[in-house]
């Protein structure tokens, strides 16, 4: 990788690699402390922990494969895995679109633009928490916005239906994390060459044309790693779900992730939880492979330019 | 990944020169003009709900248009909100926050020293590799066998079992970050530094630390709002009220306060407060150590 290029060019600079640079390993130690004892001893336990039978107070016992057995025969795995999957392809679908076109919008330098762009960001500072809060007490059908404004379309039992209530996620999913993608994307669109528009407008492109045939194509791989950080990242949407809906109604929006942590520490069965854990991390991992894969060799490259 | 990496870099920069040539010249754009001001309406209308019913007695909020300014505007949520003890939630965060930004940047900003320093060993190598696998651990994934560390540990309900995990979980990105930073520092500097008489260890805080500055405040930044904001990590590893968070607080006063939505709002609003000022003050810092701190 580049870096470690880099580096050792540095140090060849520098004299070689003299017992100074020797000196300065120790330098990684508390860090690398800290994250070996609460980052990869945790992952590897997660594996090993979905081979036991605990309570979460008591003492570990091992299992054998119990654990997995009784996950995967539960057809909760399968409805879980599926509201998963449809929480991640709503929010891409919604998400995708309307923070590109955001992105391009903020791209450009007139000052309203830069003005809104102030605003759009402030969902960014409030916590998953706070927004499921709000969004709940906003979708109330009795004390909500619908009710206040006598508003019969808004006021409906929201989180009462499951389509409903998955569709309320999906929304709420993508009200926070389109100002993040936005930005992303707006980053994207400054690097493009102005001089590609100004040949498409002396070829008479119009707004559209070029909007298709040079931004979109030139923004590939910031659509990859965007996408990539959208669907990772929704197998993980845990606080947000567990405030709006507790996974309800019903279990209508009882994702991955929310249901190892009822299994876990309302249920108590904490190697069924780790079992989930260990399908959440698999998932996660074979997801961004494959969205990387997508990119193509150059993505990976462009990927390595930053590491 | 590492187009955000750089734009990240990129865009305070942009966003200060402002000197841009215009692309689309030629007519105006009202079709995406009016695509703007939609999704603003979108993202502000739940906003200045919020703030406005958060000045609402709770008898108005019931009897009158949710959207409307409040008709006699009053601190009686605020209030309410301040004496069920949010002051002591409020404390707790601002401890853990402060606890787990500091230590994880200082001991992340040493380790980048040394895997960009260090001359490339096996070692120094292996360890950089480490941390780029961090970044691909999702923390819900972890979190049991965290609790049982905790646990195991006897920190289970202290402030330190917030605030341990926070760190590590800090580490890999901070690191990534400070070490492409520190990278840029030309290597004339710390030759000339080492003429001096200059240590590394005289370098690093010397050199490396000023000239990376920008970085270390960015990445505090983003850090800073993630612990402020965790909700995962203080559910699971905290139980006492003497221990709670605002994130946690809020949910609780949710459950408590279930019809006073004003008193509910208040607390959300006090419980962005400082991250709204960081907002205001530093903007740019922020928003470019948002886009820095896409992994999580």
């Amino acid at each position: 990788m580049s870096s470690v290029a880099v580096s050792a060019a540095g140090a060849a600079g520098s004299g070689g690699r003299g017992t100074s640079h020797g000196r300065l390993a120790w330098l990684v130690l508390p860090a690398l402390l800290f994250f070996t004892v609460f980052g990869i001893v945790p992952l590897v336990g997660v594996f090993a922990l979905s081979f036991t039978s605990w309570d979460g107070i008591g003492s570990v016992t091992f299992s054998g494969f119990d654990s997995w057995t009784s996950v995967l025969r539960d057809p909760g795995l399968p409805h879980a895995l599926l509201v998963t999957f449809l929480i991640m392809a709503l929010s891409w679908l919604v998400q995708t679109p309307i923070s590109l076109l955001i992105g391009v919008f903020i791209a450009g330098n007139q000052r309203y633009r830069a003005f809104l762009a102030v605003l759009y960001f402030i969902p960014l500072l409030l916590s998953s928490a706070a927004i499921a809060i709000v969004y709940k007490a906003l979708l109330d059908p009795n004390f909500g916005i619908g009710a206040g404004l006598g508003l019969d379309f808004l006021n409906q039992n929201w989180l009462g239906r499951p389509w409903l209530a998955l569709g309320v996620v999906v929304f709420v999913v993508s009200w926070q994390f389109v100002p993040f993608h936005s930005l992303i994307y707006q980053g994207g669109v400054r690097q493009i060459p102005v001089s590609m528009y100004e040949a498409a407008q002396l070829d008479g492109a119009g707004r559209v044309k070029q909007f298709f045939h040079i931004t979109v194509p030139q923004l590939k791989y910031t659509i990859i790693t965007s996408s990539t950080l959208m669907v990772v990242g929704s197998l993980t949407f845990f606080d947000l779900i567990f405030v709006l809906t507790q996974g309800g109604p019903g279990d209508a929006t009882r994702s991955l992730a929310l249901d190892m942590y009822l299994r876990g520490f309302r249920a108590s069965l904490m190697g069924p939880a780790s079992a989930i854990a260990v399908i959440l991390v698999v998932v996660g991992l074979v997801l961004a492979l494959l969205l990387q894969r997508l990119g193509g060799k150059d993505a990976n490259t462009s990927q390595l330019e930053g590491a | 990944m590492a187009t955000t990496v750089s734009t990240s870099r990129k865009a305070p920069a942009d966003a200060a020169g402002g000197g841009r040539v215009r692309r689309a010249g030629g007519s105006r754009n009202y079709l995406g003009g009016l695509f703007g001001w939609i999704w603003l309406a979108i993202i502000i209308i739940p906003i200045y709900w919020i703030v406005v019913t958060s000045f609402k007695e709770q008898s108005e909020y019931f009897g009158s248009n949710p959207l409307a300014l409040p008709k006699a505007p009053t601190l009686s949520a605020y209030q309410q909100v301040i004496e069920s003890n949010i002051l002591r939630y409020f404390i707790n965060s601002v401890i853990i926050t402060v606890g787990s930004v500091v230590p994880a940047v200082l001991m992340s900003f040493m380790a980048a020293f040394a895997i960009v320093r260090g001359g490339g060993g096996r070692f120094l190598k292996a360890v950089n590799g480490v941390f780029l696998m961090g970044l691909a651990i999702p923390l819900q994934a972890t979190i049991i066998p965290v609790y049982l560390i905790i646990i195991r540990l006897e920190l289970y309900d202290t402030l330190a079992a917030l605030i341990l995990p926070s760190i590590a979980f800090a580490i890999p990105l901070t690191v990534l970050l400070l070490s492409n930073f520190i990278r840029d520092v030309p290597n004339e500097l710390f030759e000339s530094m080492r003429l001096d008489g200059s240590s590394e260890w005289g370098s690093m805080w010397r050199l490396a630390f000023p000239l990376t500055r920008p970085a270390i405040v960015t990445v505090s930044i983003y850090n800073a709002l993630q612990v402020w904001n965790g909700f995962l990590l203080p559910l699971v590893l905290t139980q006492s009220p003497e221990r709670r968070v605002m994130p946690l607080a809020l949910w609780d006063f949710q459950g408590q306060y279930t019809i006073n939505i004003p008193a509910v709002l208040a607390a959300v609003v006090l419980s962005t407060l400082p991250i709204l000022v960081l907002y205001v003050v530093g903007r740019r810092q922020l928003i470019a150590g948002l886009t820095a701190g896409f992994s999580k």
